[in-house]
């Protein structure tokens, strides 16, 4: 072997800017770090923080009433306007389905993830998440329109009750009040329906992911030591999964807070918060009462955050 | 008294691999059960048989003359120290320990008090508010002991608690959970892979090897007296010797077992061979000798001349250390 060819135990630089750059990074982890952090954090911040401090702000100004232009002088006068009964109706109408739809998710999804998470293999896990994220790939209108279409009087769903013989339950679930309509799809159960529907994978997806995460054996170690299934579930299972399911319910519980398309389409004229906003900012031009109204649902997310912190559902990460 | 554990002609197959088969088995009430073998080779099976966790294919499982068989984990009296713990993450100690008698709707009172006696008889009293993440791997250990034992099950199934511990560690536990047998009078079913841990803590010993028992007897028998090949060469390496090989160091042609540590190296007498190997092991030096193409293992108690690689020596041993096998095995 000549001297030429052998190697060094030391090897030479790569040379370059690119080589000189790699042992910089090495050197300096940090480095890397910032320059990796750096744009996305400015979009983070400027972008989305940023516009959304502005939107805080704006709720904090008052809108003239003669002249209809907006007040840029400090006023609680807006969130005075908020606690209105006609607002406070649609805040309340707001949070109670998105409660309910949050409900109804968790527990259509826990049943699903659970079975993906601990039986599906292969294939059938393949066909889960096919099953799961396909219809999220179609457009939501269209989903929405098609739902509208199932919901009717002549829809789909009234006609296989018909089949069955079992008209009178749905005259009768929908002469009920509150809950009731003319037809599904302008009651408030037809919205509920729609928002479980298009909400649903948001809640399995995170519950499947930590339910994933719990081994198998804390699950035998609990039956090994006298808890029946019924007892594990809830001394083991829903406590290691809680993280997820909360996680879940931020999707369902946030989104339902926002839409106001599903109720628009589906759903009688009552308003939703999304509604309210969308007619405040646009047609009303009362963009400090909108801004009020947005401000409902970031409230409303951190107190329920805050509570199931305190009721410990993250002490299992 | 009838047997803590029965099996009778017990299977369990997963598919086309028979993880458990035909085995017959009898654990005594009281005594240090060990099930020593490779991995794969049944035993953590035969061991989830009897904690529940997996129901026999055929066979006839009996736990203190009660059919087990058809019985979820739930209502078995048994209960199970897992090789990696599986303590509850979002349990504190005390919490973990007192999970059985909660369970059992025990007084919150009452089940932790018990619960602070058991980590006390493990060594770790005043441990109870920590979070199993913030101890160390013995320490876990411990607390899965403590879990189980506070219930006061018929039997205490191991499933290699000790693997993840480093060496003094293990053998200290060892040396503690012999003691803590005594003292509670619980019948213990150990699984091991590891023929040292087996001997020196176990009453008794079963052999497995492709879901069957090889052998079951105590320490001295199994080391002393092995039945088969195999057993004579997983439980302590002893040198097999072939039939042939036998015959030409002047026995029957018989299987036949020779422990390393019996055969003496002098300068007359007995054989010749040649050294081809030694390693130093602290306690001893082990040395490979070679016999006209048969390999022999050989070790030197500390202090002795080590012959070096190469250099031609002779060796011989007790007649009473050649054991024979027979000659199907």
């Amino acid at each position: 072997m000549t001297a030429a060819a052998a190697p060094g135990a030391i090897l030479p630089g790569r040379g370059g800017l690119g080589g000189a750059l790699s042992d910089a990074f090495w050197r300096n982890p940090k480095l890397l770090l910032f320059v990796m952090l750096t744009p996305p954090l400015l979009w983070l911040g400027i972008i989305y923080l940023g516009s959304l401090f502005a939107l805080l702000i704006q709720s904090f100004f008052s809108i003239d009433e003669f002249s209809g232009l907006v007040v840029r002088e400090f006023t609680l006068k807006t969130y005075g306007e908020l606690l209105r009964p006609s607002n406070l109706d649609i805040i309340v109408r707001t949070v109670t389905m998105a409660g309910l739809v949050t409900i109804a998710s968790a527990i259509i999804a826990f049943p699903i993830a659970y079975y993906a998470a601990r039986y599906a293999k292969g294939r059938w896990k393949a066909i889960f998440y096919l099953g799961v994220m396909l219809p999220l790939w179609s457009s939501y209108l269209v989903k929405v329109y098609a739902w509208k279409l199932i919901l009717a009087k002549e829809g789909i769903l009234s006609w296989i009750f018909a089949k069955l013989h079992l008209t009178p339950l749905i005259d009768g679930w929908l002469a009920l009040p509150v809950v009731g309509g003319n037809s599904l799809s302008v009651s408030p159960t037809g919205t509920f329906l729609v928002f479980v529907y298009v909400w649903l994978p948001f809640m399995i997806l995170p519950v499947q992911a930590a339910l994933e995460r719990v081994p198998t054996n804390l699950l035998e170690a609990s039956a090994d030591l006298g808890a029946s299934p019924r007892q594990t579930f809830s001394h083991v299972l829903l406590p290691l999964a809680l993280p997820g399911v909360i996680a879940g319910s931020i999707f369902t519980f946030s989104l339902t807070l926002g839409d106001y398309i599903i109720p628009q389409i589906i759903g009688t004229s009552h308003l939703f918060i999304g509604m309210a906003v969308y007619a405040h900012q646009g047609t009303a031009g009362n963009i400090p009462l909108a801004a009020a109204f947005t401000v409902v649902p970031v409230v409303i997310m951190g107190i329920y955050l805050w509570l199931a912190k305190r009721a410990g559902a993250f002490n299992a990460l | 008294m009838p047997h803590a554990v029965t099996f009778q002609k017990v299977s369990r197959h997963f598919g086309s691999v028979r993880a458990v088969d035909a085995v017959d088995l009898e654990v005594e009430a009281g005594e240090f059960f060990a099930m020593l073998g490779p991995s794969g080779s049944g035993k953590t099976t035969c061991l989830r048989l009897i904690a529940g966790f997996e129901q026999p294919t055929s066979g006839h499982i009996e736990i203190f003359g009660e059919t087990a068989e058809g019985v979820p984990p739930y209502r078995r009296n048994v209960n199970t120290v897992f090789q990696d713990y599986a303590l509850f993450p979002h349990l504190n100690v005390a919490d973990n320990v007192a999970y059985g008698q909660m369970i059992r709707g025990v007084g919150k009172a009452e089940r932790l008090r018990d619960a602070e006696a058991a980590l006390e008889m493990v060594k770790l009293p005043g441990y109870g508010a920590r979070k199993p993440g913030e101890l160390s791997g013995g320490q876990r250990q411990r607390v899965a002991l403590a879990r189980a034992l506070v219930n006061k099950p018929k039997v205490l199934l191991l499933d290699e608690p000790l693997g993840a511990l480093d060496l003094k560690l293990r053998e200290q536990m060892q040396e503690e959970l012999k003691t803590l047998q005594k003292a509670l009078g619980i019948t213990f079913v150990f699984v091991t892979h590891d023929q040292g841990e087996a001997l020196s803590m176990a009453d008794r010993i079963a052999v497995f090897n492709h879901g069957k028992i090889m052998q079951t007897g105590t320490p001295e028998e199994i080391y002393r007296r092995p039945k088969t090949r195999f057993v004579a060469d997983f439980v302590g390496s002893s040198n097999v010797l072939s039939p042939a090989f036998t015959r030409r160091l002047g026995g029957p042609a018989e299987w036949a077992s020779l422990r390393p540590e019996d055969i003496r190296i002098g300068a007359e007498g007995g054989h010749e061979a040649r050294v081809t190997g030694s390693s130093f092991l602290g306690n001893a030096t082990r040395l490979t000798l070679d016999m006209a193409g048969e390999k022999l293992t050989v070790l030197l108690p500390a202090g002795s001349a080590v012959p070096a690689p190469g250099a031609s020596v002779r060796f011989s041993w007790e007649p009473s250390a050649l054991h024979l096998m027979g000659t199907e095995t």
